[in-house]
């Protein structure tokens, strides 16, 4: 449990440093190369896979996990004041992992077999290399191509530029966030990260047997502010950006 | 603080038997001095529940003075009431409101069952005992008392550990009915000190197990138990006891 959850955990940081391309104002092109890198490299594949593994594992382990649990106290109490000894979210996580599962079938129908098997349509950027100045032009909608990325330099009258074609993933996620529904849906999602998290980073480390004061403090810190509140806050931002935008 | 009568509201668990199912009776209880503790108001209950012809309410208590870890009750949702570090008999009439209705359960757990009203059978934790909670020592002239060293910090902690009186009430407040915090206090208490280390890597496995087997839930680190705990057993117990597990499952033949 704990093992899947922090591999989970290093996951959402690599995820939120990769994702923050999104913000870039270059109409996608940094994010759009992201996603090959992520698609191709065959070590970080062999990652996702262990990844794709990890989920269902910590899925499946803590769904039995909350049903074995429940089988321990046949009678319920008729009251208990659960907050008087623990927080919310300690007592929820079953709740929360459920929710974090939902979010995960979702959002990976929704990007992730979209880009591996769905029609995402391709997208033209000309870089300038003499300023940088990216150029943006939509590839017609039946457009093909072999590779996930074309890369050309060009010499013109007006310099040197750089021709990648590649398949745009960022197109696909800002006009998805257009729908509020969505932005909801990943906004609470993003609760449930905080909340399952707020819980279980430092909960890990006890299961491994580290509880000490002189590292706790440590733990607790990156556990709130980085993963209860920076990566949760971080993905939030995400749908609201392109919301409003 | 000057003594008081109130008047509160009882709604008690009675079942007659392990088997029987069991549900809640109201008893309205008049004029119970806050000097009293929480048993004393079970008694005066119980005389009246005699004096009327019917069956007094069974609870277990044996010290009254917070040592012996019997007194176990489930007080309006929290093990032992609402006060943090106290046990039932130490638990005191003037921690409740004048008109307060009071409700009263046994521990829930299935290694716990309810042998009658208030009492649970807590023999499960005796067989953890068994299962390893224990030191081999030489038959003959016990050996000079101060002739192996230990260190201070692990006297003190070991000490702490060993204050654990087996109350249960770790496995009330837990969520998950888990006995971690109990079982790690009774793993901990032997393995800081030099007479618990030849057993030390067998005795976390068996008691793990025999905690296992009896039905305790697994630990999530909720925090409960250490919350409700009425000798404030450390969590630091369990991670030592998870610590001692892992490495004694590695290296285990
Ligand atoms: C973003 C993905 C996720 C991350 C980063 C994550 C992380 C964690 C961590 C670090 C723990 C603590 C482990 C321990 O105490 O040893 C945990 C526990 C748990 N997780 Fe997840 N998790 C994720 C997704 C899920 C999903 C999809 C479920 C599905 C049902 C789930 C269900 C649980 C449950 C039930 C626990 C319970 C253990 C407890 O109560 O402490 N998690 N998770
Ligand atoms: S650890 Fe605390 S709550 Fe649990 S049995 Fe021991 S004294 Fe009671
Ligand atoms: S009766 Fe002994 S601890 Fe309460």
């Amino acid at each position: 449990m704990g093992l899947t959850g922090l591999f989970l955990c290093t996951f959402l940081v690599v995820h939120m440093i990769g994702n923050l391309q999104l913000f870039k104002n270059d109409q996608g092109l940094a994010f759009n190369l992201y996603a090959v890198l992520m698609t191709t490299n065959p070590f970080i594949k062999t990652v996702s896979y262990l990844l794709y593994l990890s989920i269902i594992g910590h899925a499946v382990q803590g769904i039995y996990l909350v049903f074995k649990n429940k089988q321990s106290r046949p009678v319920q109490y008729a009251v208990y004041d659960g907050k008087a000894s623990s927080t919310w979210a300690s007592r929820n996580m079953g709740l929360l992992g459920t929710i974090l599962l939902v979010f995960v079938a979702v959002h990976l129908s929704d990007f992730w077999f979209e880009y591996k098997f769905g029609h995402v349509p391709y997208a033209t950027y000309a870089t300038n290399l003499e300023n940088g100045d990216v150029k943006f032009m939509p590839a017609p909608p039946d457009y093909k191509q072999f590779n996930k990325l074309e890369e050309t330099t060009m010499s013109t009258p007006e310099g040197q530029f750089k021709i990648t074609i590649v398949k745009n993933l960022y197109l696909e996620v800002s006009e998805g966030f257009k729908s509020p529904w969505l932005v909801i849906f990943y906004l609470l999602s993003m609760c449930a990260v905080s909340f399952h998290l707020y819980h279980g980073f430092q909960s890990a480390f006890k299961s491994f047997g580290i509880n000490h004061p002189k590292i706790n403090g440590i733990v607790n810190f990156i556990g709130t502010w980085i993963f209860a509140i920076g990566i949760p806050a971080g993905f939030a931002a995400m749908p609201l950006y392109f919301f409003f935008k | 603080m000057s003594e008081q009568n109130i008047n509160v509201t009882l709604k008690v668990w009675r079942q007659r038997n392990s088997q029987s199912k069991g549900g809640f009776e109201t008893y309205p209880l008049n004029d119970v001095s806050t000097d009293m503790s929480f048993l004393e108001m079970f008694d005066v209950l119980n005389e009246k529940l005699i004096q009327e012809g019917k069956d007094p309410v069974a609870f277990d208590h044996d010290c009254r003075e917070g040592i012996c870890g019997m007194c176990s009750m489930f007080i309006n949702g929290r093990p032992h009431g609402p006060k943090q570090a106290v046990t039932t008999c130490q638990l005191h009439m003037r921690s409740f409101k004048n008109g307060e209705t009071i409700v009263v359960e046994p521990w829930r757990a299935k290694p716990f069952p309810v042998i009658k009203d208030l009492v649970v059978d807590r023999s499960a934790f005796d067989r953890i005992i068994s299962a390893g909670g224990f030191i081999s020592v030489n038959t003959g002239n016990a050996q000079d008392a101060n002739a192996i060293p230990i260190a201070k910090d692990n006297a003190d902690e070991s000490f702490a550990a060993a204050a654990c009186i087996g109350c249960g009430a770790c496995v009330a407040a837990c969520k998950n009915a888990s006995a971690m915090l109990f079982v790690s206090a009774k793993v901990s208490q032997l393995a800081l000190l030099p007479q618990g280390q030849p057993e030390r890597k067998q005795r976390v496995m068996d008691m793990v197990a025999q905690m296992d087997n009896e039905g305790f839930g697994a630990c999530t680190n909720t925090g409960a138990c250490s919350a409700e705990c009425p000798k404030e057993i450390s969590l630091t117990n369990i991670a030592r006891m998870n610590r001692d597990f892992l490495a004694a499952e590695m290296t285990a033949k």
